[in-house]
């Protein structure tokens, strides 16, 4: 005898409770920038602009999208921005001094990031320490190490100008003269398409998702969760030694003193689009709409004259009243 | 299982356990909290280890590290705290840590995943999307997505533990007729349960564990709810009799009203006089903590009046309850009752602190030695000296800090959730004296507890929740275990002896 169970009807959600809508409201907020900003200034909708606003995001965009997978699993890393740094003067080492061809350079910077960010994996996952403090402290580790082995000095590419090219040429350009858009756009968003496949599509992805959803029942299902973690922290670091590439190609130069800020730029872009900072929730896409309404917001203000110091000020406030939609919408589910 | 036995640090949880199940029945496990159900089948779930004895699987002797281990024996456990990601679909739950993978092996298949979940959602005659979020499943959908989970490992042994304490009748209903298909398919399932009018419906079998003990297995249709109440509670004759004060005072202090707060909490009226200790029995989640914790305005209620000394009382934070003079001593006193690494001092001067302070807002230390000194010799804690911190006291006297900080900020109505859990024998009895000093001082106290015996010798009178409601108010004279276990057991206030007539034969007993 069979007895027949209605089919779930999921429990009504208002639209602003959704998951979608922080995105939503991101990526609404964006729209809203845009519209303030081209009516207040004429300059603002200008082709230069636009291409100036996407090549300002290129690298806090890349770096974002690794952190998004670390907030995801209800982790953090405030090492992004030194590690970033540690990756150009890597790239300017093997480049520069060691004079190794501009391919391998590349992959060395890379391959520093990814290092970096698979030791903060181990720390955590198999000393414990928690993500905050892990992480804290690779920032100080990579910040001494990036002005230990630059001496203290900017490291310049002028001995491989192709380098340049990596992010400043354009592909685009060659194609269609009128669109010279710059190459680490392309890169940026090369990486987000690759960062979404991989969060959604594979089985790091998911892993991700259940260790910020519920991380003991992950275990308790057999996952081996010490090792997907040190995975993702691993990720991350390399999308900063990504960042790290970019960077110095932009500048043509490795800067040691230059990264400290920046992981949490990247923070509050993750944090914008609507990843959950208690883990389990997110998506790659917020985190560019977000990643763009930081830089929208800086462009806008300095088109408008706003003095520098406000613009910052205005950017904490973005931030905590995104922090605090996500707190409204949580306590009404 | 046989001859299973399991200490944990100060605690022998299990001696000399044992169980057996055979495939296509229903074995109901029952006992009082802490009889050490849950323990057993956790060992038998790879959960805990056990230190001696042997498991039998099918006649054959095994060994079960881990859950991974048990699973791969046909064994899975449905735990009460569900343990599922909210955030992921049915399927993406139920195949967790061996989702099936496209030919490159890093990459997903969800078609699969999706597709193979069906087949077991089928198997069950679930209707329910395998794409569907699990936090957005109602908590019976989600214990269904748990099983469905058991089942894709080809369980043949399926532990359920208090599988009905979040469901609706109706919800109960389904899961009776979806453990009675698993029953015919031949699996073998235990079922723990406070609620002993369910087993007459649900089990053949009923075994009672007391005090980590085994006690008897009975089969279910030979049997009387009564005398498995009297298995569960024992013939323990306890040292002492009950020292109950003398209660001249008639004065009501604290007046609750109706006081609803969801499920938790529905139409909770009692009064509470000076110089009574009001027991409140009931089983775990029965609701007699989110009484205090509503009265002490740590939770918002949805409905429902306080009158403490005639008055109405507006009580919306734990600070309110304080200035009605009002404390509330948790059942986990070093997260909730204390400040571990402070000193002995100190904590019993916190919730008076403005008192000590000189004009210029600087503490006035000689004010607060006199009174922590005070209070260590009428209360006989048992400290080196004030500066010791509280982290190093034993329970009993750690209890005591936090009583004297109550006692300190001026409060005259104390509710004591499980007051004595985690203290040894003898730091009990000083405690039950305390209370029982407390009361003639005029004091009005609740004391929530989980052992009869405490409930019995200290009470003057006893309210007994099952599920949220008082089912049951009994005086000290007229007060037995075997009453206040029945009151307990009592769902919506009615226990049902007869099976619930379903029209569907499977649910009859045997």
């Amino acid at each position: 005898m069979e007895l027949q169970i209605a089919p779930t009807i999921p429990a009504r959600r208002s639209l602003f409770r959704s998951d979608a809508a922080q995105r939503l409201l991101a990526f609404a907020a964006l729209i809203v920038l845009f519209i303030v900003f081209s009516v207040a200034s004429p300059n603002f909708l200008q082709f230069n602009n636009m291409v100036g606003i996407l090549l300002a995001t290129a690298v806090n965009g890349v770096l974002a999208l690794g952190v998004t997978y670390v907030i995801i699993t209800g982790g953090i890393d405030l090492s992004i921005g030194t590690v970033m740094t540690f990756a150009a003067v890597m790239t300017g080492v093997f480049i520069t001094n060691w004079e190794l061809p501009v391919l391998i350079g590349i992959l060395g910077g890379i391959g520093a990031g990814m290092f970096a960010g698979a030791i903060n994996g181990v720390v955590i996952a198999k000393m414990k320490i928690p993500p905050f403090i892990a992480t804290l402290g690779m920032m100080y580790v990579a910040k001494g190490l990036a002005l230990i082995i630059s001496q203290l000095k900017p490291i310049y590419f002028n001995g491989a100008p192709e380098f340049r090219e990596i992010a400043m040429g354009s592909i685009i350009g060659g194609v269609l003269p009128q669109f010279e858009v710059p190459n680490a756009v392309l890169i940026m968003f090369g990486a987000a398409i690759v960062a979404s496949l991989i969060l959604t599509r594979t089985i790091l992805g998911r892993y991700t998702f259940a260790i910020g959803s519920n991380e003991e029942a992950t275990r308790l299902s057999g996952v081996n969760v010490d090792r997907w973690k040190i995975a993702v922290y691993t990720l991350t670091g390399t999308f900063a030694g990504i960042g790290g590439v970019i960077m110095a190609a932009r500048l043509n130069s490795a800067q040691p003193a230059l990264g400290q800020g920046y992981e949490l730029d990247a923070i509050a872009a993750v944090v914008i689009g609507g990843t959950s900072l208690s883990g389990g929730e997110g998506t790659i896409l917020g985190t560019v709409i977000g990643a763009f309404v930081l830089s929208v917001l800086t462009n806008g203000l300095r088109i408008l004259s706003v003095p520098q110091e406000w613009q910052t000020v205005v950017t904490g406030a973005i931030v905590i009243l995104a922090v605090y939609l996500d707190i409204l919408r949580r306590r009404q589910s | 299982m046989e001859g299973i036995d399991k200490s944990f640090p100060g605690v022998h949880a299990l001696s000399d356990c044992r169980f057996d199940l055979y495939a296509g029945e229903v074995h109901a496990l029952v006992g009082e909290n802490g009889a050490g159900k849950s323990t057993l089948m956790k060992i038998l779930a790879g959960i805990y280890a056990k230190d001696a004895g042997r498991i039998l699987r099918s006649g054959r002797e095994v060994e079960i590290p881990s859950p991974r281990a048990a699973q791969q024996l046909g064994i899975s456990m449905i735990h009460q705290e569900l343990n599922l990601m909210p955030h992921l679909t049915v399927a993406q739950n139920i195949f967790i840590g061996r989702e099936p993978r496209r030919k490159i092996k890093f990459l997903l298949d969800e078609n699969e995943i999706n597709a193979r979940t069906r087949d077991v959602l089928d198997r069950l005659h679930l209707q329910l999307d395998p794409r569907t979020k699990v936090a957005d499943l109602t908590v019976a959908r989600q214990q269904m997505v748990e099983i469905a989970k058991a089942l894709s490992f080809n369980a043949e042994v399926l532990i359920m533990d208090e599988p009905t304490a979040a469901l609706t009748d109706t919800e109960i209903d389904e899961l009776f007729h979806i453990i009675g298909q698993l029953r015919q398919n031949g699996v073998g399932i235990v079922y723990i349960s406070h609620r002993l009018e369910e087993l007459k419906r649900i089990s053949d079998r009923i075994t009672v564990m007391r005090d980590g003990r085994y006690i008897d297995t009975v089969a279910t249709a030979d049997v009387q709810i009564e005398r498995i109440i009297s298995m569960m509670v024992g013939r323990t004759i306890y040292e002492t009799s009950p020292e109950i004060p003398e209660n001249g005072d008639q004065e009501v202090v604290l007046e609750v009203r109706s006081l609803n707060r969801g499920r938790a909490l529905q139409d909770i009226s009692f009064t509470l006089k000076r110089g009574e200790i009001l027991g409140f029995a009931g089983l775990m989640g029965a609701g007699r903590t989110e009484v205090a914790r509503a009265i002490f305005g740590a939770d918002t209620v949805d409905s429902g009046e306080i009158y403490v000394k005639g008055k109405i009382a507006h009580i919306h934070s734990p600070g309110d309850a304080v200035k009605y003079s009002i404390g509330y001593l948790s059942e986990d006193r070093k997260r909730y009752g204390l400040t571990l690494s402070m000193d002995v001092e100190t904590n019993i001067v916190l919730a008076a602190f403005k008192r000590y302070l000189g004009p210029l807002g600087v503490v006035n230390s000689s004010k607060t030695r006199v009174t922590a000194d005070q209070y260590v010799d009428s209360l006989s804690i048992k400290t080196p000296s004030l500066q010791q911190k509280a982290r190093n006291l034993s329970g009993g006297n750690q209890q005591k800090v936090v009583i004297a900080k109550w006692l300190t900020a001026d409060t005259d109505i104390l509710i004591f959730d499980e007051p004595t859990r985690g203290i040894d024998v003898g730091a009990k009895s000083e405690i039950y004296r305390l209370l029982n000093d407390l009361a003639h001082q005029g004091k009005a106290i609740i004391m929530i507890s989980s052992e009869l015996p405490e409930i019995l010798r200290m009470s003057h009178r006893i309210i007994v929740m099952c599920e949220g409601r008082i089912t049951g108010e009994l005086d000290c004279a007229e007060a037995t275990q075997e009453k206040i276990m029945t009151y307990a057991t009592q769902r919506g206030g009615v226990i049902q002896t007869e099976p619930t007539t379903t029209g569907d034969t499977e649910f009859g007993t045997k």
